[in-house]
């Protein structure tokens, strides 16, 4: 059984992992990201991190990129041609429903419905993209 | 429960694959009788989509085999809680060799296994790092499955997917439970 103060140790550490994405380094201290953004960014985790391309490409420079584009990925045939550029705009309309916007995409998902959840992920996203800290300049592009 | 009379064949191959795979295991078993459930009314034509749906879901499961093995080898483990990360483990191999033969079955091609992976071996420091690694990766597969399944063009692979989906739930309820956290933080997870 923990005690009280290794369960909080814990907690920081799944904290920390959560905001990180699931295979990344902790920073809880100087993470620019909301509470809420990384909550709404837990959904992305199972195939997602900031730092690294797992079943999906990675985060870290992501807004301005071309779609299709981040080093060392494999992406689907319908990604790699799709040639826009991600901004907030483009991204919200992939996350509200990612097989409509983007037919034979890999990423097999419903979708985020709600806006405020879709503007929240973003959010994070566009935060930890300007945090040296977790993005480096120039990963992800 | 509605339960499938095997008697006769019904189905398409894909179809017949399941069930025929419902021997390997207990899991297979409880696959195929969920599959079965939805049959009858919502079974459809797997698609194109349903194929990428799956191979997805395969690269996240075999991702989490990897991570657990990692998990077990660090030395970080109580031998109880080792036992735990490779009964997981062991749970995410078989949803992977299913969704491999089912994606086989339906005439798919099966993405190819990532030779290695690029974890973050430096910030498992301790048993809790492990348990809070495989606890954000059992959320997010929560959320994966739970976004896939109402995209699947066949229902009945949508109800398999919801029985991997419950599984990998229930991964992740125990995890929190051992890094002393509530161990189901709401009633509502997407």
């Amino acid at each position: 059984m923990k005690d009280n103060g290794s369960a909080l140790v814990a907690v920081r550490v799944l904290l920390a992992t959560l905001l990180l994405g699931s295979v990344a380094p902790a920073h809880p201290a100087s993470r620019a990201v909301t509470e809420q953004g990384s909550d709404a960014y837990a959904r992305c985790i199972g195939c997602h991190s900031l730092e690294r391309n797992r079943t999906g490409p990675l985060h870290c420079g992501l807004l301005g990129r071309t779609a299709g584009t981040a080093a060392g990925y494999n992406y689907s045939d319908a990604m790699a041609e799709l040639g826009i550029v991600w901004d907030r705009s483009t991204l919200d309309a992939f996350l509200r429903e990612p097989m409509n916007f983007v037919p034979g995409t890999s990423m097999g998902y419903a979708g985020v419905a709600d806006p405020a959840i879709r503007a929240a992920i973003i959010d994070y996203i566009e935060a930890a993209g300007s945090d040296a800290d977790v993005c480096p300049p120039g990963l992800g592009r | 429960m509605v339960q499938r009379q095997d008697s006769k064949p019904m189905q398409p191959a894909r179809r017949q694959f399941l069930f025929a795979t419902a021997g390997a295991g207990l899991s297979g078993v409880v696959v195929a009788r969920l599959a079965g459930i939805v049959r009858p009314a919502h079974a459809g034509e797997a698609s194109e989509d349903d194929i990428r749906i799956l191979n997805t879901a395969l690269s996240a499961e075999r991702e989490a085999v990897a991570a657990y093995n990692l998990g077990a080898a660090t030395g970080l483990l109580t031998a109880g809680v080792k036992r735990l990360a490779i009964t997981f483990r062991d749970h995410h191999a078989e949803h992977a060799d299913l969704l491999e033969r089912t994606v086989r079955a339906i005439g798919g091609q099966v993405s190819e296994a990532v030779q290695s992976y690029d974890f973050p071996k430096d910030d498992l420091q301790t048993q809790a790092d492990v348990l809070g690694f495989a606890a954000s990766l059992e959320r997010g597969a929560v959320s994966a499955y739970s976004g896939a399944i109402p995209v699947f063009n066949d229902r009945e692979l949508a109800g398999a997917a919801a029985s991997i989906l419950a599984d990998e739930a229930m991964h992740w309820a125990v995890l929190r439970q051992a890094l002393g956290q509530e161990p189901v933080p709401s009633a509502f997870i997407s």
